[in-house]
């Protein structure tokens, strides 16, 4: 392991790769700031530019734009009661309040330090866990995998958005279907092209991920912009306050946030959870272990409720790292988002690539730790003036996310065809997100559906068309039963408790 | 009559999967692969009945969570003159090239969405455009097609 940490460093610390993380860190704080674009939208924008590069720089760059979003996310739940992303509302509870108080420079710091923490943490901890995780899941066979990504599927359906799981489901079929288009990859039988010659090599990863969200976005926001229920109460940004932390809410924070870190990760972790909901369960774990006098300042500005989400949702950005690098199945949309990138890179992740590609293994996890230095560095001096990109006007900005998106079409392809396609995409994405039909699930099983068709194509051709090998293997079976226990915990709590 | 768009959307994804399902069975296979376990239409066609049954589900059950969309609010208008904007940028970004095209797009895109500061307009659309350009370009070394540019001299 050490020589690993030693390859990662060596990697991640030349001049190109630092100045990727700040660069990264930089752009993601800006753009996950931007209330309604999120780390996916940030991470999507900036695959053109990770094509002038190697696989390790790109990832590099990619991972600081995660962070940064993540950290954006935060400020605009801080700031405008606007949570960024979905895992910063937690943030939004206590952040806000503390904002009205006049705080919002305290607030902004203690959401950066705990930021750090978190991510800190959850770094040493994946650098520990990936390696012995990979051993493991080089026994994974083919109906294990199939397995997973069913699991993978259904739980990020079940968590994507609460009591729409059916609506989630459907996104999940639609995104295989969309990864359906082209060629098999067996046979070569051309499938759903229509005697298009354009989708011949089937629906390119970047269109998809570039339509449903920066695209579907942006018309989104523009959609959006008299609607009375989206309109922000906005904290007055010249007076943000101290951003110092004192004694007393310094030894908050060391209780709240090893404790955090811990949930955020193993959350993290699990296939589909993700920050979201890593940061709803540490705030409400958090509001339980402290004692009733903390308790009665939850959701008034309170210390705890603010790290403790803050920490977790960082933390469980680590983990979400840890199924995607290990077994190649990512755990949430933004690591499958960062997976199609991958494979764009002919990097196939998986139990060996630590051992196949160790640079990138390794740099990847050794920028997280530079990442979240840098992030602190860069960012909390710079709070009173990020703070002030808040004010960009949508008239700006929804035009330059239309033109960074279909630029990405551009250079990939030198084809109309496809950035007609894109914009089809961006259109029927754009009414669906209006009845809540989430997007992730959909990029989710868009990436996972060619690699989902050939584990299940060979677990089929190997048991002779039976479908016995779902429960032949006690891990295959295990797999499945959680799959099954998700999806009746889910029914249970949407359905028969309404 | 009150319409449930959600339920709309769920009928409309029934017949698509319908549709999906029935193209899945006219995938041609090898005739050898026929009657193999597993060929080229096998997924699509559990994923044409995975399509019928989530859509098929969701059209049949209640629906507590109903989504009601304020229609008067929502700017229609601006958003379709944003995507006939994005098309015609789409439709021309080839033959015209990337330079002119784009910095269009992104000055007229600025002047529907309301924006009058001329200057501001200006500076963030052709010259943004050439600095980005000189990036991908220039110092990333990727491809930009530009038949303009070619015909004045500016790019080689």
């Amino acid at each position: 392991m050490i020589e690993g940490i030693l390859i990662g460093l060596t990697t991640a610390l030349t001049f190109q790769n630092i100045l990727m993380v700040m660069v990264g860190c930089f752009f993601g704080t800006i753009i996950g700031m931007l209330p309604g674009l999120g780390p996916m939208t940030a991470i999507a924008l900036m695959i053109p530019i990770t094509y002038g590069f190697d696989p390790a720089t790109g990832l590099i760059l990619m991972a600081g734009v995660y962070y940064g979003a993540v950290f954006g996310g935060s400020t605009s739940s801080i700031l405008l009661n606007a949570p960024g992303v979905p895992g910063t509302v937690a943030t939004s509870f206590d952040g806000y309040p503390m904002a009205q108080q006049g705080k919002a420079g305290k607030a902004l710091a203690i959401a950066a330090w705990s930021s750090f923490a978190g991510g800190t943490l959850s770094a040493i901890y994946l650098l520990f866990m990936a390696p012995s995780l990979s051993k493991v899941s080089l026994s994974f066979r083919s109906p294990d995998y199939f397995a997973l990504m069913i699991l993978g599927l259904t739980a990020i359906a079940a968590f994507s958005s609460k009591g729409q799981f059916l609506k989630a489901m459907m996104m999940v079929v639609l995104g295989l279907m969309l990864a359906s288009v082209g060629q098999d990859s067996l046979s070569d039988i051309t499938r759903f092209t229509f005697n298009n010659m354009n989708l011949t090599d089937g629906i390119s990863f970047v269109l998809v991920v570039m339509a449903t969200f920066a695209m579907s976005e942006a018309l989104t926001i523009i959609l959006k912009r008299n609607d009375p229920t989206s309109a922000a109460k906005q904290v007055s940004l010249t007076e943000l306050g101290s951003i110092k932390i004192n004694k007393e809410e310094r030894s908050k924070m060391y209780k709240t946030i090893p404790r955090s870190s811990i949930i955020g990760f193993l959350i993290g972790v699990l296939p589909g959870a993700g920050a979201t909901i890593a940061s709803f369960l540490a705030y409400g774990m958090e509001r339980n272990v402290v004692n009733d006098e903390e308790k009665e300042k939850f959701g008034k500005g309170s210390v705890n409720g603010l790290s403790a989400p803050e920490t977790a949702n960082n933390a469980a950005c680590s983990g979400s790292f840890v199924p995607m690098l290990t077994l190649g199945i990512p755990g949430s949309g933004t690591t499958a988002v960062m997976l199609g990138a991958l494979l764009g890179f002919g990097v196939q992740p998986g139990p060996r690539l630590y051992m196949t590609n160790p640079e990138i293994f390794w740099s990847i996890i050794m920028s997280m730790y530079i990442g979240m230095v840098i992030l602190l560095i860069l960012n909390l001096p710079l709070i009173p003036y990020i703070a002030r990109i808040l004010a960009v006007p949508k008239n700006y900005l929804i035009p330059l996310i239309l033109f960074f998106s279909i630029t990405g079409i551009y250079v990939m392809s030198f084809n109309n065809f496809d950035i007609y396609l894109m914009i089809g995409i961006a259109v029927v994405a754009t009414f669906m997100r209006l009845y809540d039909f989430p997007m992730p699930p959909l990029i989710l099983a868009f990436v996972l559906g060619g690699l989902m068709e050939e584990n299940l194509r060979r677990s089929l051709l190997l048991s002779n068309g039976s479908w016995e090998f779902l429960w032949d293997r006690t891990l295959t079976l295990c797999i499945l039963l959680t799959t099954i226990l998700i999806v009746v915990w889910h029914f249970y709590k949407s359905i028969i408790k309404k | 009559m009150n319409i449930n768009t959600t339920k709309v959307i769920s009928l409309l994804f029934f017949i698509f999967s319908a549709f999906y399902l029935y193209t899945a069975y006219q995938i041609q296979v090898f005739a050898f692969d026929e009657n193999a376990p597993f060929n080229a239409r096998t997924f699509p066609i559990y994923l044409g009945y995975a399509g019928l049954f989530f859509s098929g589900l969701k059209l049949i059950l209640p629906d507590p969570n109903t989504i009601k969309v304020q229609h008067k609010t929502l700017e229609y208008k601006k958003t379709a003159i944003l995507i006939v904007i994005a098309i015609i940028y789409g439709a021309t970004i080839l033959k015209v090239g990337y330079f002119l095209t784009t910095s269009l797009f992104l000055f007229s895109s600025y002047y529907f969405l309301g924006e009058r500061r001329w200057v501001l307009m200006f500076l963030l659309s052709f010259p943004f455009v050439a600095a980005f350009m000189y990036l991908l370009h220039g110092v990333l070394d990727i491809y930009l097609r530009d038949p303009f540019l070619q015909s004045i001299g500016v790019m080689g």
